[in-house]
């Protein structure tokens, strides 16, 4: 069964360049802002949306995921409204892949079967659940793969090349690699490691590979794209969003502007990267 | 929820997979992953390697101060009779205390302390992490650390630096490095979220050295195989001072490392009640307790499945008990599972009760209790008076009190 996240990779391999991946916090600080965010994200050069559900306790998070997520509780965000985020986004955009970010708990409150036909109806096309290792494949991965939603994995610098089949065996969409041990927004790796282990990763699948944690600027988009099929930005988006809320919570500019701004200049660092790769 | 039909033996678990039942597992992210495996391998290893047993056996009695007695609370006992009487029930069983106060730092901690300080030597670590409530285990953990010349650093919850002051000093004192953690509502839960981030990011040399029978495979299991201690001992000593066993045991249970420690060497006593007490705080109507099997719903947390304080969109509650050590919003994975299958009860105690059980015990038997296990003698002082005399009961003292004082004070609108 192909995705939307299958022809996008397609269609971007195709025009030979990675893509962009997009992580912003559903419900943060507002339903309303969250959707304004999302819909500008494809605009402004996203090629792939990951959708944040918030989570009480993010264990893989750093502290601006963490106040992201907790603002977004505040805010009153719950799973069957950031399906909603999701189903508004898709009325006017039937071709952007949307990935669902977060933790297993607030999914297994939902129920497997429930959320999963949720999701689909609402035009999900992955998951990536940081809590679910193929350790614990029966409980979300296997319906979610016999659903026709793609369960993207995380491999890590610790997955060895012994564990790697293990990790990619119920893999699809694409391969998250996380760039570095540690919690999002920590400082981006050493570059040249990270090509190493993408190209490791590569030898293993056909999938593509994204690499996230740690990019921040477009220059680092560049670089970083130029030996994976995509990267991931995320706490500096969630960031941008933060800067323009006051500290009562209030918007002190446009967040969905400020996001546009900084995906914008992503959008550059990617679309030169094979360029560089090529001088 | 269905009932699950009875096991021959209640002491097999936990399963290859780590589960108990469907709880416990091994919901990590991947970058973890690699590292519990190979704390598994390490420790199905050593759990039956005779050296590693020896070298356990040796500082547990001359370091920690093992075996802890089994003690006649006849105070407690004769007060307990008293109010039988009075009552018109005439009767009033014999009440029994398993010291684990009377251990090195003071409480059960050092059992699973000196185990996993021994796990984390064998595989080569150079520095230990841990997350404490109370900070019993935080004192436990840096104890340890000190004594095996490991540098360490507890993460505990800013809320509980506050009201537990002493055990941060003497964390310092023992060289620990204890880090407040501001997130959430600053309790256990969000030390131990810290925690699993600072493993997360320092795979190569750090052993995370958890306080309770909690967490991924396979520390639910290796925890209570280091407490088992307790009830082993417990078993034996009331053979030898009573020549039965006891009717009915009780612990307190907070993650539930003292109380499964006790237990689990009973479980397969059929004739021998097993009653855990929960923090049910200011009482269960509203959301100011701890008592995730009584009025909680199975949940992902913290690397397993267990019973949690939790909304109805999965979100975990932060949870209240006047004990920190109780103050968390889970439970190991084996005690819901026990639960379940119904051989083990659990019942809550309120603030207020655990309050007159540390006044009752530090008056009748000069012995003052920590809030954890006040909660366990609370449940006896209810349950006691209407047993026969010729009844025995055992309380995990899992702890002394001492580090209580303050809160008590406070409670009690004194100043000390």
């Amino acid at each position: 069964m192909v995705t939307r996240i299958d022809r996008r990779m397609a269609k971007l391999k195709a025009e030979g360049r990675p893509a962009l991946v997009t992580y912003f916090m559903s419900g943060d600080p507002d339903y309303d802002t969250a959707l304004s965010i999302m819909k500008a994200l494809p605009k402004a050069g996203a090629d792939i949306i990951e959708m944040g559900m918030p989570f009480s306790d993010p264990m893989a998070d750093g502290p601006a995921i963490q106040a992201a997520g907790l603002r977004a509780l505040k805010g009153g965000q719950t799973l069957v409204k950031t399906l909603q985020v999701a189903a508004d986004f898709r009325a006017g955009d039937n071709e952007t892949p949307i990935v669902l970010m977060g933790y297993y708990n607030p999914i297994y409150i939902y129920g497997v079967d429930r959320f999963l036909k949720d999701a689909i109806a609402s035009g999900i096309d992955g998951l990536i659940v940081v809590d679910l290792p193929p350790e614990m494949d029966e409980e979300l991965c296997i319906p979610a793969l016999k659903a026709g939603v793609n369960f993207i994995r995380l491999a890590t610098p610790t997955t060895d090349d012994k564990r790697l089949p293990k990790v990619l065996q119920n893999t699809s969409g694409f391969v998250y690699y996380v760039s570095m041990t540690g919690i999002t927004g920590s400082a981006l790796a050493d570059t040249g490691k990270v090509a190493a282990a993408v190209k490791r990763i590569k030898g293993h699948t056909d999938l593509p590979v994204c690499v996230g944690f740690g990019v921040k600027t477009a220059e680092q988009a560049r670089i970083i794209g130029a030996n994976a099929d995509g990267v991931v930005v995320g706490t500096a988006i969630v960031n941008a969003v933060a800067n323009v809320l006051g500290p009562k919570g209030e918007k002190t500019a446009d967040p969905a502007e400020a996001v546009a701004t900084l995906v914008s200049g992503l959008s550059q660092g990617v679309r030169s990267a094979r360029l560089a790769a090529a001088e | 929820m269905d009932q699950p039909a009875t096991p021959n033996s209640f002491r097999t678990g936990p399963d290859e997979q780590g589960m108990f039942g469907i709880f416990g597992g091994r919901f990590v992210a991947e970058t973890l992953m690699p590292l519990i495996l190979d704390l598994e391998r390490h420790w199905n290893e050593v759990k039956n390697d005779p050296d590693f047993k020896a070298e356990l056996t040796d500082l547990s009695t001359h370091y920690a101060g093992r075996p802890s007695k089994l003690y006649f609370a006849e105070g407690l006992t004769k007060h307990l009779r008293e109010v039988s009487s009075a009552k018109g029930l005439g009767g009033g069983a014999k009440v029994y205390f398993k010291r684990e106060d009377l251990n090195h730092t003071g409480s059960h901690k050092i059992n699973n302390c000196l185990g996993q300080i021994l796990l984390a030597k064998r595989m080569g670590k150079k520095r230990i992490i841990a997350e404490t409530g109370a900070g019993q285990h935080g004192v436990a953990a840096a104890t340890v650390a000190a004594r095996f010349g490991f540098p360490c650093v507890v993460y505990m919850g800013a809320t509980d630096v506050a009201r537990q002051s002493p055990n941060v000093f003497r964390m310092k004192l023992l060289g620990a490095e204890v880090r407040p953690v501001t997130a959430g509502h600053g309790t256990l839960k969000d030390a131990m979220n810290e925690a699993l981030r600072d493993w997360v990011t320092n795979v190569e040399d750090t052993y995370y050295l958890i306080g309770t029978a909690a967490g991924p495979h396979p520390y639910p299991e290796l925890v209570r195989d280091f407490q088992s201690v307790i009830g082993t001992e417990a078993r034996a000593q009331i053979l030898e001072q009573e020549g039965r066993l006891p009717d009915t045991i009780i612990a307190a249970v907070g993650g539930g490392s003292n109380a499964i420690g006790l237990f689990h060497p009973f479980l397969d006593d059929k004739e021998v009640r097993i009653i855990g007490i929960e923090a049910g705080g200011r009482g269960l109507d509203g959301i100011e307790h701890c008592a995730s099997m009584n009025a909680g719903a199975p949940g992902v947390l913290h690397g397993n499945r267990t019973y949690l304080l939790q909304n109805a969109d999965g979100q975990i509650l932060d949870g209240h008990s006047i004990s920190a050590g109780l103050d968390y919003p889970g439970v190991g994975p084996e005690h819901s599972w026990l639960r379940d299958s119904g051989r083990v009860e659990y019942v809550p105690i309120l603030d207020d009760e655990a309050l007159e059980a540390f006044k009752l015990t530090t008056r009748v038997e000069g012995i003052i209790p920590a809030l954890e296990s006040a909660h366990a003698i609370a449940h006896a002082v209810k349950i006691v008076p209407a047993m026969d005399k010729d009844q025995i009961v055992i309380v995990n003292l899992s702890g002394r009190g001492d580090k209580d004082v303050h809160t008590v004070a406070s409670m009690l609108g004194m100043e000390i």
